[in-house]
């Protein structure tokens, strides 16, 4: 290197940049990078995602080079493997933790000509699009088989945090539960860690001593559903299949399915259509699919679930539609309507029949 | 009926949460006793964790997959003793770099089984207990032979510490070590097996955690369980009772907290999580209140490395 000189190195330092844009111009595959908050493993949300990456490769063949980064802390660390991923020539980037908001807008905002795509967050710009899945939609139909399920009348709930994205999935639960049962009510667990195994086994344990037949969990680690297994209590899943932790009392799972987002994404960079959008997916659209039932669920409740899920997806059922209480029993949602966007998105209040405090 | 079921389940699940920080607790007690501080416990749990599970996974045995974890967490000890023990590298400073270096390499040696799905030891102290068993059984299935361990291990430890001759210079060793030295008491050899078994009960923690307590594998399960582990030795002024005492009031927080807010009340979750570091430092306030105090709670050559003078 030493022995080069200066001009050549100068001038070859100069030239990169121009030759990368004509390679780019040309046939050469999109490259698109993807970020993860955690490990691949067999299941789970960063799971999903990637499902969702070797579609897109699969589906795209070599139009596109996919490649992706695992097991990023959301903070510090985040900005530079984003960094690092808009500088090796990605020309989109799918950043899939709310927690990449703000690194993924930070670095958007020096790679103009990159384009970004930011999972579950709010904030956008010219160059970066947000998209998230209609969970609660999923929980809905996953609480109706529940409570039909639910001898007690009692599901427990082990969740992380108090935040809108859980709070609706309770209290949509809640909701198709009670079309099985209206008197069956949901007891919540915090254990204030999205992942932390031995704390869900605790909270579990805990909700099955104090009557709960069927358990669900909005935390990280499938150990709500391995408990079910070994205690003989239904569960069930979430963002993957969970069965094969439960194979014999796992009900179904709300899982995220993000494969046609992702091809429709990198086609319209393909093609030069790429805008920033918000997209908020569901049943409808297909990000939200409900995973083979257990054998145990009766041919009559899968069929009420089949019937729930096309009336969803045309938009004939909405999960969150008056009348309902809140704990206080003053009405949250007036008789014969239905809570805009904005309403679900900022959701701050329990449904009657949820046990546990915000 | 319905109460003594519940009791008698929040007492097994109090017992079961302590059992993985009475094993990492009481391996690091005896290490310290001897004058040695390894803060590599969490490290040293997550290889365990890890080796355990693989090796279970691989071989199919319960008892192969605690061996190996066993043996995993001693190599990462014996590593820590080559370095503070023979090179007389700063304690501190190496336990902290044995935690991180344990957090990679668990994941490196979990990657094939992160996220695979495994069924837990069965309770086989209960033979003939099933699903649907009467409720005051069912609640015994979940005591593993791992619960019954650990509270022999206290047992076992609390005698080795005070009544045996070996546990005698154990502690002369852990109070000064040039004086032990003088006497003719190998002080690097004891020294170096008690680093040795911190480090298979921290293993042996690790493997409670993922082939029994929640039987999986998956990067950073611990979840900070080493460091609990670590600060219940100090909260209980390094005696083993103490140290299950502690283990089982902080297991008992945690449940209670939970069936609190299954029965509607509602506590602070984070107030709670922070109650064994609290605790931790109250305990340190009150024997480094007075020196006499101070001196019979801790191990004196504590952190103090040792050079045999001939």
């Amino acid at each position: 290197m030493t022995n080069l000189p200066r001009r050549t190195v100068l001038a070859g330092a100069l030239a990169t940049p121009a030759l990368m844009t004509r390679a780019a111009d040309a046939a050469a595959p999109l490259k698109v990078g993807f970020v993860y908050v955690a490990p691949i493993g067999k299941a789970g949300w960063t799971y999903q995602h990637e499902l969702g990456r070797l579609a897109l490769q699969a589906k795209l063949g070599d139009k596109v080079k996919t490649s992706y980064v695992a097991n990023v802390s959301e903070g510090a660390d985040a900005e530079r493997v984003i960094r690092q991923m808009a500088s090796d020539g990605n020309g989109l980037i799918f950043t899939t933790s709310f927690g990449f908001m703000n690194p993924t807008i930070k670095v958007a905002a020096s790679f103009p000509k990159v384009k970004f795509e930011h999972c579950t967050g709010y904030k956008r710009r010219v160059n970066v699009a947000t998209y998230s899945a209609r969970f609660y939609e999923g929980r809905y139909l996953a609480g109706l088989v529940a409570g039909h399920m639910s001898k007690k009348g009692v599901i427990g709930y082990v969740a992380a945090f108090p935040i809108p994205e859980v709070v609706q999935g309770i209290n949509a639960t809640l909701l198709g539960a009670r079309k099985a049962n209206p008197n069956i009510k949901i007891k919540v667990v915090w254990t204030s860690s999205w992942f932390d195994p031995g704390k869900d086994r605790e909270a579990a344990d805990t909700l099955i001593s104090q009557g709960a037949d069927v358990l669900m969990n909005h935390t990280d680690s499938p150990t709500t559903v391995q408990v079910g297994e070994e205690k003989g209590v239904w569960t069930t899943g979430y963002d993957s299949d969970m069965s094969m932790y439960g194979p014999k009392t796992c009900l179904t799972s709300t899982t995220m399915i993000w494969d046609q987002y992702y091809i429709k994404r990198a086609n319209m960079v393909l093609d030069g259509t790429w805008k920033s959008t918000d997209t908020w997916g569901g049943v409808g659209s297909g990000m939200i699919r409900m995973a083979p039932l257990n054998k145990a669920v009766p041919a009559s409740v899968a069929k009420e679930l089949e019937t729930a899920t096309s009336d969803i997806a045309a938009g004939r059922l909405k999960p969150f539609v008056g009348p309902v209480l809140n704990q206080a029993g003053k009405v949250a949602i007036p008789s014969g309507q239905a809570l805009t966007d904005q309403q679900i998105l900022s959701m701050n209040w329990f449904a009657q029949g949820v046990e546990g405090k915000l | 009926m319905a109460d003594l079921v519940l009791i008698l389940s929040i007492l097994v699940a109090t017992m079961r949460a302590a059992a993985p920080l009475l094993f990492a607790g009481l391996g690091e007690l005896v290490a310290e006793r001897s004058g040695v501080l390894n803060l590599g416990v969490e490290g040293m749990m997550l290889v365990g964790a890890a080796v355990g599970f693989a090796a279970h996974a691989v071989t199919g045995s319960f008892v192969l997959g605690l061996l190996a974890a066993i043996l995993a967490g001693a190599a990462m000890a014996a590593l820590f003793a080559l370095l503070t023990l023979r090179l007389l590298a700063n304690q501190v400073a190496t336990g902290l770099a044995l935690t991180i270096f344990g957090v990679g390499l668990s994941a490196l040696i979990g990657l094939p089984w992160a996220g695979v799905p495994a069924t837990g030891l069965p309770a086989a102290l209960w033979p003939g207990l099933a699903h649907d068993s009467p409720a005051l059984q069912q609640v015994l299935l979940l005591l593993d032979p791992l619960v019954w361990l650990a509270f022999a291990a206290v047992v076992a430890v609390d005698w080795f510490l005070r009544r045996s001759r070996t546990g005698l210079a154990l502690r002369a060793v852990g109070e000064s070590a040039e004086v032990a030295h003088a006497l003719g008491t190998k002080v690097l050899r004891i020294r170096f097996l008690a680093v040795l078994f911190g480090g298979a009960m921290a293993g042996l923690a690790g493997a409670d955690l993922s082939l029994a307590y929640t039987p999986m594998w998956v990067e950073n399960m611990t979840a900070g369980r080493g460091w609990i582990a670590l600060a219940l030795v100090v909260f209980s002024t390094w005696k083993p009772w103490w140290l299950t005492a502690g283990a089982l009031l902080f297991g008992f927080v945690t449940i209670a907290q939970f069936q609190a807010e299954a029965f509607g009340l509602s506590f602070s979750p984070d107030l709670l999580a922070t109650l064994p570091y609290l605790a931790t430092i109250v305990v340190l306030v009150l024997i480094s209140r007075d020196a006499t105090r101070l001196r019979l709670a801790a191990p004196a050559a504590l952190g103090k490395p040792f050079r045999p003078s001939d």
